[in-house]
Formats: structure tokens, sequence, C-alpha cells
């Protein structure tokens, strides 16, 4: 969280340059929807190093920047990203949870809390290779209960579908990640597929997931999660998701990171994709009748 | 009509689902069962992913990933994820779960984190995702995996998601509610006898005890009057073909 509350506008290299250090740990929110690919490739174009990589799924972002050399650990509850699967076996160090574990643990960062009571784990052979998954006894009763240690990452690195210029986000559709990712790290850039005036944000205050306050950097990035999906902006492009076959040796890895990420910045990438494909993800308009919040029925 | 392998487990997981309850799906295999199961026998069960859906309908072909766009639209409800494991998982909301895995032992242990040694492996698998706090926590898990002696050693390498650990009393020893309930296979359909152990309950049309014995890296146990896995119904074809599972995404071409 920002200090004194304020937002700064700007692009996407710039956001990242000003915020992520090497050493820093870097939290990648969105699970399956709205992943912060135009923040993400920053990493990888930058050049940054020893980065602890946490995200709970390694598959195609994740493992990008693994590929590119960014990461000096990685923490993740599922991994399915070859680049990483590689790494792993060269030696890189890791720390392996669930889903539920990793969760639990940026709720726990999120709340200020020194640990994250869970069930989960028991009968399990991970707590064996994973020393941070512990157990305490309930000072209430002979109970022992799964820990774990809170997350809070240095930077958070999210894509929502709109915010106001303070930085006040919707979510549309799934959740995910997004709320605990963005309250319970360090420093927040945001990126965003439209700044909207406040008075749209205001007009559905349930769907924001993001208060300004939480943001340090602001970036209008459209497409700005393809070829993942912003619900309501544009579906999956799945003929791009090719990343875990393509990065199946390190030589295909490399010329995909070439052709898509070194040399081009987000608005490049946006033109090789082609504005007519681009345009194609684009759902058919799905409207409900107006809400009426208050009044008489 | 003639069917797969798949269309027969997907027929027989659907058929382990009762009207009213709410299961925890999968990808693949387990989310044809679940809306196999809500397009005919069990018109209420509630469909949760992971991703934080809440009462998932797809209406035509079953989406391709657990967080798809198509499975939101219509759905009940999308909840933060955290919420998804704390109050509903772990707040015990959820009936049944689907895990799958690389192997599963006698006890029903599912490991899906490595083959051979965790900090030098043979082979390294994708790891728990869910499935862990799944197995932890729903009253009942359906296993689905494809018969092979590999995929059934006498014990996993690593226990990812536990079963019966080492029989029911070391899963009551620990407080873990429910466990397993079946494990559907290729060729057979095995349940847990009251120690916790698996056998065979049912052998899938025109499948040898001896074939499923073979598969299997333990002496396999099997039920007094072991019985004929019922064949899917040309209905239950035609809508998993034609409907839920046009491309292969979640069967695979057979």
């Amino acid at each position: 969280m920002s200090a004194g509350g304020s937002t700064t506008t700007t692009d996407a290299a710039t956001a990242v340059s000003r915020t992520v250090d090497d050493g820093d740990s870097v939290y990648l929110a969105g699970f399956g929807h709205l992943v912060p690919y135009a923040l993400g490739h920053e990493l990888i174009r930058q050049s940054c190093r020893d980065l602890t990589l946490v995200r709970p799924v390694v598959i195609h972002l994740a493992d990008q920047i693994v590929a590119a050399g960014c990461a000096s650990k990685v923490v993740f509850s599922w991994l399915g990203g070859p680049a990483t699967e590689r790494a792993l076996a060269d030696g890189l160090p890791f720390e392996e949870y669930s889903h539920y574990g990793m969760v639990a643990r940026l709720s726990a960062g999120a709340r200020k809390l020194p640990f994250a009571p869970l069930r989960s784990y028991v009968g399990s052979d991970l707590p064996a290779h994973n020393d941070r998954i512990r157990t305490v006894e309930s000072p209430y009763g002979s109970e022992e209960i799964t820990v774990l240690p809170p997350l809070a990452p240095d930077v958070t690195l999210v894509h929502a579908q709109r915010a106001d210029p303070a930085g006040n986000a919707h979510v549309l559709g799934l959740t995910g990640d997004v709320r605990d990712a963005v309250l319970a790290a360090e420093t927040v850039v945001l990126s965003v597929e439209e700044i909207v005036d406040p008075a749209v944000i205001a007009a559905d205050p349930a769907r924001t997931i993001v208060l300004g306050e939480e943001v340090d950097y602001l970036v209008e990035a459209p497409f700005g999660a393809h070829p993942s999906y912003a619900h309501g902006y544009y579906d999956t492009d799945r003929d791009l998701f090719d990343w875990p076959e393509t990065a199946d040796t390190p030589e295909g890895a490399a010329a995909w990171l070439d052709e898509w990420v070194y040399g081009l910045d987000r608005g490049a990438y946006l033109d090789r994709v082609g504005v007519e494909r681009l345009l194609g993800l684009r759902p058919a308009a799905r409207t409900v009748d107006a809400v009426n919040w208050e009044g008489d029925r | 009509m003639t069917y797969t392998d798949a269309e027969l487990m997907v027929a027989t997981a659907a058929r382990e689902l009762r009207d009213g309850e709410s299961v925890f799906a999968g990808l693949g295999l387990p989310s044809v069962a679940c809306t196999l199961a809500k397009r005919t026998h069990a018109p209420d069960i509630r469909i949760v992913y992971e991703s934080g859906i809440v009462g998932a309908d797809p209406t035509e072909q079953v989406p391709y990933a657990i967080a798809a766009p198509e499975l939101v639209r219509g759905t009940t409800a999308t909840v933060p994820m955290v919420e998804l494991f704390d109050r509903y998982l772990q707040g015990g909301k959820l009936d049944v779960g689907f895990l799958g895995g690389a192997q599963v032992d006698r006890y029903g242990n599912i490991n899906s984190t490595v083959i051979g040694d965790y900090d030098d492996p043979d082979v390294r698998l994708p790891g728990s995702g869910g499935a862990c706090e799944i197995a932890c926590n729903v009253p009942r898990t359906l296993i689905v995996m494809p018969h092979e002696r590999r995929r059934f050693p006498e014990s996993v390498d690593f226990v990812t998601s536990p079963g019966y650990v080492g029989g029911r009393e070391g899963r009551a020893a620990r407080d873990l509610p429910g466990g397993p309930a079946v494990v559907i296979t290729d060729k057979a359909v095995l349940r847990f006898d009251d120690a916790g152990e698996a056998y065979v309950d049912q052998l899938h049309p025109g499948v040898e005890r001896g074939a499923v014995q073979a598969a299997t890296g333990w002496d396999l146990a099997f039920a007094d009057e072991v019985g004929e896995t019922p064949p899917p119904d040309e209905a239950t074809v035609r809508l998993v073909r034609e409907r839920l599972d046009p491309d292969g995404t979640h069967l695979g071409e057979d």
C-alpha cells in the first residue's frame, strides 16, 4: 500500500521499472482469468533477476518468466510449465504448497496475521518436504491444526477490467486471488482494460475488488491479459496458448520469447496478434435488466 | 451402440452422484461426468470448481478450462478462491470431490507430485493444486484413473492426497472425515472394505479378473459376488459425444 494513498498513472514499462528491484518477491495474480501478461512480460523485457516468483499455477506466464532467467526461486501449488520443470531439475530452489495453502497464506498476509490455520496436508507427504508447513495445538483444546506462514509479496502485478483514475477497480466474473494479492503486497501495480469515470465504478460498488489506496501504479493496457481473458471484454485466445508445447525444448522457449516478448512493446505485440483476431475474441453482449438498488418495487 | 472406455467411465462416475449433492469437479472426465449427471438423473446437483465457480451449468459443450468464461456464464455464484476453500470446502458444504493422479495405492492414497524421490525425481508431476484439501475435507472422494500396473503400486511414491492412509484407522486417527468411496478405472470399479483396502466390486463388460490383477501392483481382493458394470445406454453416449464433449477435449479420441 502506498503511504500517501496516491496512485500514479503511467505505462507498463515505467511502472515495472519503478517498482520491481532485483531480488524482490513478485506475485502474479489471476487464476485462469485476468492473467497480467502486459505487466509480466515487462519483467522479461527489463531482464529482472533473482526474483522470488510466486504464483499458484505455473504453466504459461510464470513459466515464460522462469524461461527468461528472471527467477532465483519459485513458489507454487500447481506446476505444468516445461521451463520450470527443467529449472527445478537443474536445482532452482522452490517451495511447494496446495491451492488452498497459497490463498490462505495470502489471506494471512492481507490480515497481518503471524500464520494461517487450515485443514489440509494431514496424511500428505508434503509437510515432510516443506518445513514451513507446520502444526500447532489449539489453545482452546488439544486439537492439532496445520499452519502456514503469511505471504506478503514485495510487489503484486494484477490486471482488472476497469478502474477510475484513483485506481478503484472493478473485477467482472471470477475474482480468484485478486483481492488478497493486492491487500497483502507492499507495492501494487494494477493494469486495466480501461480507465473510466469514477461514476462508473460507484454505480456498481459490489464489483469494486481493488481500492485505489492500495494501488501504487495504474496502467491502462487494453487486452493486457491477452492471451488469457478478461470477462466481458475478450475471451481466451486458445491459439496462442501453445507455450507448454512450444517450450518443450529450451530452443522452442527462446524462439517464442523472441517472437512475442523481446523487442516488442505491448502495442507491437497486439499489432502482431492482429486487430481482426483480437476483435474476434470479443464476447457477445449480454445485459441484464437494470438493478433497482433501493426504492419502491 | 458401441462406446469407448472413457464413455463407460464417465457414465459410471455420473451414477455415483446423487441429486442435490454439491460436487467439487475437476478438469477432464470429472467435468463431463458432473454435467452428464446434471443433464440426466441429478438435475439439482451443484457443480463447484476451485477457480471460485459455484453452481456451474454449462448449457452446451463442457468448457476447456476450470476458469473458462463459458463456465462463468450461467453459474449461480462466483466467489473468491479463499472463500471457496475455507467457507465451502473446509466449512463442510461440499459432499463429493473428484480426484485423479499418476498413482493410487491399495488404501486410496493418491500421488500427483513426483515419480521417484521428491528431491531428485524421475518425473516431476503437477503437484496438489486443490486435490490435497479436497481429500482432507469432503465426505466422499471419487477417484478416476486408467488401470495400469505402474499407476496402481502397492504404495505410492509420494502421498499428495490422503486416502485411508494406512487403513481406515489411520484416517480416523488423523481426524479426517470420510475418504475414498470408489476407484473407477478403464477395467473395473473398486470400492473399499472395512479395513480401508480397495477391492474389485464390478468388472467392466468383457474384462477378466486376471487382466485387472495383472494391471495392479498388489494381490487384489474381489467381492464375493463381482458384478458387471452396466454399459452406457445410447442416449448417454449420444449426449456425451454430440453435446458435452464433441471435440474430445475431455475424453480424448480413444
